[in-house]
């Protein structure tokens, strides 16, 4: 399989988003600048409040920044980005198969078509027997596979993730993160993964964005320096993602005391 | 004594009380107790509802009734599940809407119904009429609560997924409020039988509530009962059908 097509490219640079909430104004994300390169995997990780999810909307299309510039280059690709929510955002009313098309036919690919993508990406998280099913009949691993094919479908530039596995069960995320590497792998999109997980972080990504909160700003930019095809099992036993873990915690540790320091003044 | 699954003695239970009250009802008319004249028995009701079934009266009323109960339900809320949608997609139409439905659903509709016999004369049209109006009004409000109360996500998945205003309207918006429209329709049903009734006592010469009216009239009290029960039953059977038609709506529906 070529793998040469590869994702879109980001450049965010002086992003800044504020909430005009009442009296308070809240800085959600401040001074932001992103490089990402075709078919990266860069993974976000903040404590709570850090503006990682609006970060995600904004690039979705689902807000919009109070100032700064976002520039995505994904010429060849007819569907710029597809987004996977924590809450899998099935839509209860349609089956899986209904579900997982929904990209395709909002977008008018024509029945046959279709239905072959739809089958393909059923078969990739392995819920083709389920195709007939609604999303209350599925188990939450499966919800998260079914949204996960939903996004890849429709064969987007970049993926935008907003910790699509932090409502599983420990066994079911395992099992869910190898799916997804070895996917993106297969074909190389660009992926923005939010998460609060620093494990996550440094099994998925290529590297690793450090934020915090209050103001929403990066902390620091990790290079993550594990081999592809990347076995996540080997990977978390290692010495080096011990040592990357550790430091990447003083700082979220350092961030979140001053945090509720400020929070308590 | 006979042990009973709990299912089956919570039918019994449901059973009792109809049934108890017109045992209760018969044995004190047979006792001597009551003016058998002003009240009939059951049995009495039961004999005549058979006679009026025989000489093909009652079909007839029936069939009048139903008419105009369908043809007014469709026409009233049809439009009012399109509006109450497009309230919940659209601001300006929500805005427009608002005044008017809070001024005009206190009003009792049957004080319409002069109003509409000088519009639609004394035909069908006015009862139909009559119908539609009562019906828009509950069928509006739970569609645009339903449409309203969606969640965010599913707006910001069609809207990250490509969808149309057309794709939300007819794959998002309306499937989500489905559950509440149907809410909606239900009481739409039973307001819909309660107004035409009503409007049958005047200006009609068929219907159940012409049949009540005029053996008031006549002080036919056997048939007068005939006609509440026979609108009892009606209203029973169609919502059992309506339960039924949202039972295959909404195959996602979890109970």
């Amino acid at each position: 399989m070529a793998v040469e097509r590869r994702g879109a490219a980001v450049d965010i640079a002086g992003l800044r988003k504020e909430y005009a909430g009442g009296a308070a104004r809240v800085l959600a994300l401040d001074g932001i600048d992103l490089t990402i390169a075709p078919g990266e995997f860069v993974c976000i990780v903040g404590p709570s409040g850090c503006g990682k999810s609006t970060l995600l909307r904004i690039l979705a299309g689902l807000d919009t920044q109070s100032s700064g510039t976002i520039r995505i280059e994904a010429t060849g690709w007819k569907v710029p980005n597809a987004m996977v929510f924590q809450d899998s955002g099935l839509f209860p009313w349609m089956t899986v198969e209904a579900n997982v098309g929904f990209g395709l036919m909002t977008r008018g690919v024509p029945a046959a078509e279709r239905a072959a993508r739809v089958e393909a990406a059923l078969k990739l998280v392995g819920l083709s027997k389920f195709r007939r099913h609604y999303p209350h009949q599925l188990s939450g691993g499966m919800r998260q596979r079914s949204a996960i094919a939903r996004a890849f479908v429709t064969d987007p530039g970049m993926l935008l993730m907003d910790e699509p596995f932090a409502a599983l069960d420990a066994q079911n995320r395992v099992i869910l993160q190898a799916e997804l590497v070895r996917i993106w792998e297969q074909t190389r999109k660009t992926v923005l993964y939010v998460t609060h997980s620093i494990d996550e972080a440094l099994l998925l990504g290529d590297r690793t964005v450090l934020m915090t909160a209050q103001p929403g700003r990066i902390k620091d930019i990790i290079d993550v320096p594990f081999a592809r095809p990347r076995d996540l099992m080997t990977v978390s036993a290692s010495a080096e993602f011990g040592r990357l873990k550790l430091a990447i915690w003083q700082v979220l540790e350092t961030e979140v005391t001053r945090a509720r320091a400020e929070e308590e003044k | 004594m006979i042990k009973l699954s709990g299912k089956a003695r919570e039918r019994l239970l449901y059973l009792i009380s109809p049934i108890g009250l017109v045992v209760v009802w018969q044995l004190l008319l047979m006792a001597g107790i009551g003016d058998r004249r002003f009240i009939p028995a059951p049995s009495d009701i039961a004999q005549r509802f058979v006679k009026l079934i025989g000489n093909g009266e009652l079909e007839w009323h029936v069939a009048v009734t139903l008419y105009r109960v369908f043809l007014g339900y469709i026409i009233g809320a049809v439009p009012a599940v399109a509006i109450g949608l497009l309230m919940a997609m659209f601001r300006p139409v929500r805005i427009f809407f608002d005044p008017l439905i809070a001024a005009l659903f206190p009003i009792p509709k049957i004080a319409l119904m002069p109003l509409l016999l000088l519009a639609f004369g004394f035909g069908d049209a006015s009862k139909v009429a009559l119908v539609a109006i009562a019906v828009f009004f509950p069928v509006i409000i739970n569609t645009y609560v339903g449409a309203a109360n969606i969640e965010k996500i599913y707006w910001d998945v069609a809207k990250n997924y490509g969808a149309s205003q057309t794709v939300m309207f007819t794959r998002i918006v309306f499937f989500g409020a489905l559950p509440t429209i149907f809410a909606g329709l239900r009481i739409a049903l039973a307001v819909s039988f309660i107004v035409l009734v009503a409007s049958e006592f005047v200006a009609t010469k068929s219907g159940i509530g012409y049949l009540i009216w005029n053996s008031w009239e006549l002080l036919q009290v056997d048939v007068m009962f005939v006609g509440i029960v026979t609108i009892g039953i009606l209203g029973l059977i169609t919502s059992v059908l309506v339960a039924e038609i949202e039972r295959k709506a909404i195959p996602w529906k979890t109970e």
